[in-house]
């Protein structure tokens, strides 16, 4: 192909602009002396001094990593399962499970979140405990991470040779050991994908948390959102400049992770 | 179904049974728990109605849903009708707006050489793995009456100097194409990716012009990604909560507001399930349009 011409090159300069506009107003006002308002009033760093003291940001940044290593843990170990075990046996109503996988993908996150919300209080009507907290809080991202993993697992599975599998067997492998030695460390890039994927999907989200925590559970999206809706302050803006440094680094490093393998 | 699953799998086998029940099991049953059985809880209170302090009761009426057409108690009330619609509107204009940036964005990144390609296609990422809640809210300060973006609008005559962006229309519609151009951007690169591009050569020297090459050429070769691109926009942007709580107004009530304000303001559980039901519907039919044009060729990767 040519190389992009002009007009493609500035549409491209504008839009990346326009994807980044956001991210940077947030990093630079979290350096900005004025406690309202979104005049510039000069550069300061006490912000991040306030967030370091504010015990509440540290109790929700807890939540969060607690929900979202549990949850992509517990969904990392069943979704790659369930990826494995739709592309190679078959149940009763697997077709249309096949499809069902989908809809937590396309879902609005309020339609999950009510849905949950609901269940929750009717498990609790008939069965009492299942406070939401903690517990509810991992549940519920499992749910939607589950569909996630096992769709990155099994595309991974469908590519695979099925000659490495079948000379494994042909060497007197069994089932298991075929399993553990061959088809894992095959698919484990799709398995690294698929955990990455749950843990941000686990870290990013608002609507399901708010729904189905408890007074006790708040996570950094929830506080973020409470925050916001009094009023954006600079140390809000200090706390989201360091989660999106956070997914910067993270992004970078599975980018460079995936380099360094393919030239090796 | 799959053409790799039937190769690899013989139900005959003994043991196979086993097998599936294992690896396929744990998953089957968690999202049989908690999403199957939460969205048919969902469709069943759709159907009762709210008593007087909040609390759900029969008997089984259609009368949530004559409300969501517009028939309520009072007479024809276009409330509803109009949020569906707006939702709807909004929906695809996001997707129509992304697929107008992200097709110059996509072959922009196609035609790098390969050492700036990688970083080009990092930008789009980093997005993509950010939070949202956090790009949506700082259009609230990109928009506000102070702001130089809001003082350059003004200055160019458009609305009134002091007044902020938001919430508006337009500001939801800003706030939507940002945070998912990357969900477009990203199935649609690939596409452009793995065009052939020999056959846009043979098209010029027939004596084709530009548009007419992209029509017959290369548009056939991107429609999976246009395809994939345009449902993980569409669908998801319909019923957003965040982006028009934060950036629009009571005029820019959309679906996933009115769902929110019936479990948590109104606290009328069984109208808010047949709003959330509406949603349900919409994502299904999605799913069975993009089956049915998918048939015969197995699971798509549409991630």
């Amino acid at each position: 192909m040519k190389q992009p011409n002009l007009i493609l090159r500035l549409i491209a300069t504008v839009l990346y602009l326009f994807l980044y506009a956001p991210l940077a107003v947030v990093i630079v006002y979290s350096f900005n002396t004025a406690r309202f308002g979104a005049g510039w009033h000069g550069f300061t760093t006490q912000w991040y001094a306030t967030l370091w003291a504010n015990d509440q940001a540290l109790a929700a940044t807890k939540n969060t990593l607690i929900v979202g290593v549990a949850s992509t843990v517990i969904a990392t170990l069943v979704g790659t399962l369930l990826g494995y075990g739709l592309n190679r046996f078959q149940f009763p109503g697997q077709r249309w499970f096949q499809w069902f996988l989908y809809v937590p993908v396309f879902l609005p996150d309020i339609v999950l979140a009510v849905a949950l919300l609901l269940f929750y209080t009717l498990a609790q009507k008939c069965f009492g405990g299942l406070e939401r907290g903690l517990l509810t809080l991992i549940l519920a991202h499992v749910t939607f991470q589950i569909p996630f993993v096992a769709i990155v697992v099994r595309s991974r599975l469908v590519g695979l040779d099925p000659a490495l599998e079948e000379a494994a067997g042909d060497l007197g492998a069994n089932a298991w050991q075929t399993f553990r030695w061959v088809t894992l460390p095959l698919i484990f890039p799709g398995v690294l994908a698929g955990a990455m994927l749950a843990f941000t999907l686990s870290l990013d989200d608002f609507v399901v948390s708010f729904f189905t925590s408890g007074p006790g559970s708040t996570t950094l999206p929830i506080l973020i959102y409470s925050s916001v809706k009094r009023g954006i302050t600079p140390d809000i803006n200090a706390l989201s400049t360091l989660i999106v440094l956070a997914s910067v680094t993270g992004t970078l490093l599975i980018t460079w992770l995936q380099r360094s393998r393919k030239t090796t | 179904m799959n053409d790799n699953t039937s190769k690899n799998a013989s139900p005959a086998r003994p043991g196979m049974r086993l097998r599936a029940g294992i690896t396929s099991g744990p998953g089957v049953i968690w999202l049989t728990v908690l999403l199957l059985l939460p969205l048919g809880a969902l469709a069943v209170i759709s159907f009762l109605s709210r008593g007087d302090y909040g609390e759900t009761q029969l008997p089984f009426t259609g009368e949530n849903y004559q409300r969501l057409l517009g028939f309520g108690l009072l007479g024809f009330d276009p409330l509803y009708p109009v949020i569906l619609l707006r939702s709807l509107l909004l929906g695809a204009g996001t997707a129509a707006a992304c697929l107008a940036c992200g097709l110059p964005l996509a072959f922009f990144i196609a035609g790098l050489a390969p050492r700036y390609k990688t970083t080009a296609l990092t930008l789009v990422v980093i997005p993509f793995w950010t939070n949202l809640l956090i790009r949506t809210y700082a259009w609230q300060i990109l928009l506000a009456p102070e702001s130089w973006v809001t003082r350059a609008v003004h200055a160019l005559g458009i609305g009134t100097a002091g007044d902020a962006l938001y919430p508006s229309t337009t500001a939801v519609a800003i706030g939507m194409i940002c945070d998912y151009l990357p969900f477009l951007v990203l199935p649609l690169y690939a596409s452009v990716e793995k065009i052939d591009w020999s056959l846009a050569e043979a098209a010029m020297d027939l004596g084709a012009d530009g548009l007419r090459v992209f029509r017959h050429a290369l548009l056939p070769q991107i429609m999976p990604g246009i395809s994939a691109g345009i449902i993980l926009v569409f669908l998801p942007a319909t019923g957003q909560f965040i982006i028009p709580d934060l950036l629009g107004g009571a005029k820019t009530v959309m679906l996933g507001n009115a769902i929110e304000q019936q479990f948590l303001q109104s606290r009328d559980w069984p109208f808010g399930s047949a709003v959330a039901l509406v949603a349900l519907a919409l994502v299904l039919t999605g799913i069975w349009i993009y089956a049915w044009k998918n048939r015969g060729q197995g699971q798509p990767d549409l991630l």
